[in-house]
């Protein structure tokens, strides 16, 4: 029998069974709809991730104070010294490196803003002109911290707390008391919403100068860099090593990260996780295998006078394997199909439900659970098809 | 041309052995019209079997057509039974999700024979055996009679040497049973070798030849 008659008729008998059919082909479905679904939300989540961490700004470096000792313990720890203080003269430093394009410092702190008998707990940041473009923040009102004037006493307010405190809308200009000192509003920051989990709608940025003084320290919270270009990145952080272990007295009791390196890192565990959400579906697959291998085998069973004949009439062992190849085949080119609409439409739904979320599935998982679909419908009719082939011709006319 | 010759089928059930055939030797000559009659036991289907290639002896020698074909492999007895041999059963043993039609087709198709010429021999197929408004009716749709004119028209659409018919008019009433033994008689008229296993005295007299069987050795060859 040639491959086309083969499928037809494999095709016709699939179709004949409805319910035997229907039963496999769900459980098929199934297993690849878990394996589209799940690796759309694990891949989502990277990317959410990786998008948002990619939204703080472009080739960013980090320096923190103490170092991260990959040996786990706190920084400094090894040393038995507290790590010595990122200072504003450090951050000075490190802003006339080639490499650096520009630099912000950062103190941050919670502290009570007053105004006309409002009174509310704020995150305040402390920093200079350079926050706004290396984190890529934008204003819907008023200007930012103005470059060179660190000392006067100026605040920017996020959107929110700007909405609660001065409901006309009119908040620059205007007077308002965070802790003991008072600040005029020179600008107002457009709404950006919650970004790894930091809500810059609900802060206010006031100078590194002022908030120092506020928080009574002189050690920096993070110094936040933007090198020049990406090639710059390394260089960059290097450069920055060695200016503060001689600033340091030879001491690395800073650490010091590229936005890339981060990136990667959260990349790699999504990444593995998405693969491992995978597996797990494509188990459910593998269970769908056993029972198209029992569904089968009753088939053959249900079927034995009926191979007895195709026998009869002269059909070799191999045509009777390929018949019942070709149902499984088909069983599980449908149980594929059907499943990856399903999971298609499941993550369709995910991100209805949840915009924020790119629950796409990857082509890699759609490809990988449609064949394992076929795979596994294929082996687990080797054994069926073959017991079907082997049946003595006329035991099995007499259906025995 | 079918030559058997010191053909033995040796059934073993649990440590009893029995002789379905027990050293048979049989020459049946083309076109040849030959009834097999004896009591139920007596080897007749399975020397109708071995006749087919369907069952294989313990030992002994079958030539079909001037071929040993004692020792064929699974796949080449297939083929032979595909080209040279059609099958009769009494339980008509049609695909009961095909159509009559579909049934019908399906020695084509293992054969691998187009669709469209398919088709030409299907139809004439339909029209010879008087089927042709059942074509499209499943075997539950049909009559007995008719049902079994759907298996010969199987049977015979690769023209067969030889029709192999056991007991075809077993589960059909006295009349029909006398149509469809017309229709395999119109099959031999034409030249095919026709041998038909019967409990029918009336219908086994119908044959030039008559065997008669017992604890499978051949008691009886008369023409
Ligand atoms: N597959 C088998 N296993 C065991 N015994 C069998 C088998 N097929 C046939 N026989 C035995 O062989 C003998 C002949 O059977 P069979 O050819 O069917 O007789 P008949 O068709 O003349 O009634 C019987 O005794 C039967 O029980
Ligand atoms: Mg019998």
């Amino acid at each position: 029998m040639n491959l086309r008659d083969t499928l037809t008729l494999s095709f016709e008998t699939v179709v004949s069974y409805r319910t035997r059919s229907l039963l496999i082909v769900l459980a098929m479905a199934l297993g690849v709809a878990a394996v589209v679904v799940l690796t759309a939300l694990g891949e989502g989540a990277r990317l959410y991730v990786v998008g948002q961490f990619s939204s703080l700004g472009t080739n960013l470096v980090f320096v923190l104070p103490g170092r991260a000792e990959t040996s786990g313990g706190f920084p400094g720890a090894a040393l038995g010294q507290t790590p010595r203080d990122l200072t504003l003269e450090d951050a000075r430093f490190i802003g006339h490196l080639p490499q650096v394009k520009r630099y912000a410092p950062l103190n941050v702190g919670v502290a009570e803003l007053t105004s006309g008998g409002r009174l509310r707990e704020v995150t305040v940041l402390g920093s200079t002109s350079e926050l706004l473009p290396i984190r890529h923040m934008k204003l819907s009102q008023g200007s930012f911290l103005a470059r060179g004037s660190e000392r006067s006493a100026q605040i920017v307010l996020g959107s929110v707390i700007a909405h609660e405190f001065f409901p006309d809308g009119k908040a620059v200009g205007q007077r308002i008391r965070l802790g003991d000192s008072r600040f005029l509003v020179s600008g107002v920051l457009a709404p950006q919403g919650e970004s790894m989990g930091f809500n810059s709608d609900e802060i206010v940025i006031i100078p590194i100068d002022y908030a120092q003084e506020l928080f009574n320290t002189q050690s920096l919270f993070r110094i936040l860099i933007e090198a020049r270009s990406r090639t710059d990145i390394e260089p960059a952080r290097a450069a920055i090593r060695h200016v503060l272990k001689l600033r340091h007295d030879g001491e690395e009791d800073v650490t010091v990260i590229t936005q890339d390196a981060i990136l990667a890192t959260f990349d790699r565990i999504l990444r593995a996780l998405t693969l491992g959400v995978a597996g797990i579906a494509a188990i459910s697959l593998a269970v769908a295998g056993i029972l198209v291998m029992n569904v089968m085998l009753v088939a053959v069973a249900q079927r034995t006078s009926e191979i007895g004949l195709l026998k009869a009439l002269g059909a070799p062992a191999a045509d009777i394997r390929r018949l019942f190849f070709a149902e499984a085949l088909w069983l599980s080119l449908a149980g594929g199909a059907i499943g990856y609409a399903l999971g298609n439409l499941g993550a369709w739904v995910i991100r209805l439900a949840y915009p924020q979320l790119p629950a796409w599935p990857p082509n890699w998982a759609s490809v990988a659970g449609i064949a394992t679909a076929l795979l596994t419908g294929v082996i687990a009719s080797l054994l069926p098809a073959a017991r079907a082939a082997r049946l003595d011709p006329v035991l099995a006319l007499s259906g025995k | 041309m079918i030559r058997l010759a010191a053909i033995t089928r040796v059934f073993r059930m649990g440590d009893q052995e029995v002789r379905a055939l027990n050293g048979i030797n049989l020459d049946i000559a083309s076109g040849e019209y030959v009834s097999i009659m004896g009591p139920s036991g007596s080897g007749k289907s399975t020397l109708l079997n071995v006749i087919g290639l369907l069952d294989q002896p313990n030992s002994g020698r079958y030539e079909l057509d001037g071929r040993d074909v004692t020792g064929l492999s699974e796949t080449e007895r297939a083929r032979v039974r595909r080209e040279k041999i059609g099958f009769v059963f009494q339980s008509f043993h049609l695909v009961p999700r095909l159509t009559a039609a579909e049934n019908i087709e399906l020695p084509l198709m293992l054969e691998g024979i187009a669709p469209a010429e398919r088709k030409t021999r299907v139809d004439a197929a339909l029209d010879a055996f008087d089927l042709k408004d059942r074509a499209r009716h499943r075997p539950a749709e049909l009559s007995g009679g008719q049902r079994q004119r759907v298996a010969i028209a199987r049977a015979t659409i690769l023209r067969p040497t030889a029709l192999l018919a056991d007991e075809p008019t077993g589960n059909l009433d006295h009349r029909i049973g006398a149509e469809v033994m017309e229709l395999l008689e119109g099959l031999h008229h034409a030249g095919t070798t026709l041998i038909v296993v019967t409990h029918d005295r009336e219908l086994g007299a119908r044959a030039h030849r008559h065997i008669a069987m017992r604890d499978g050795e051949i008691v009886a060859d008369e023409k």
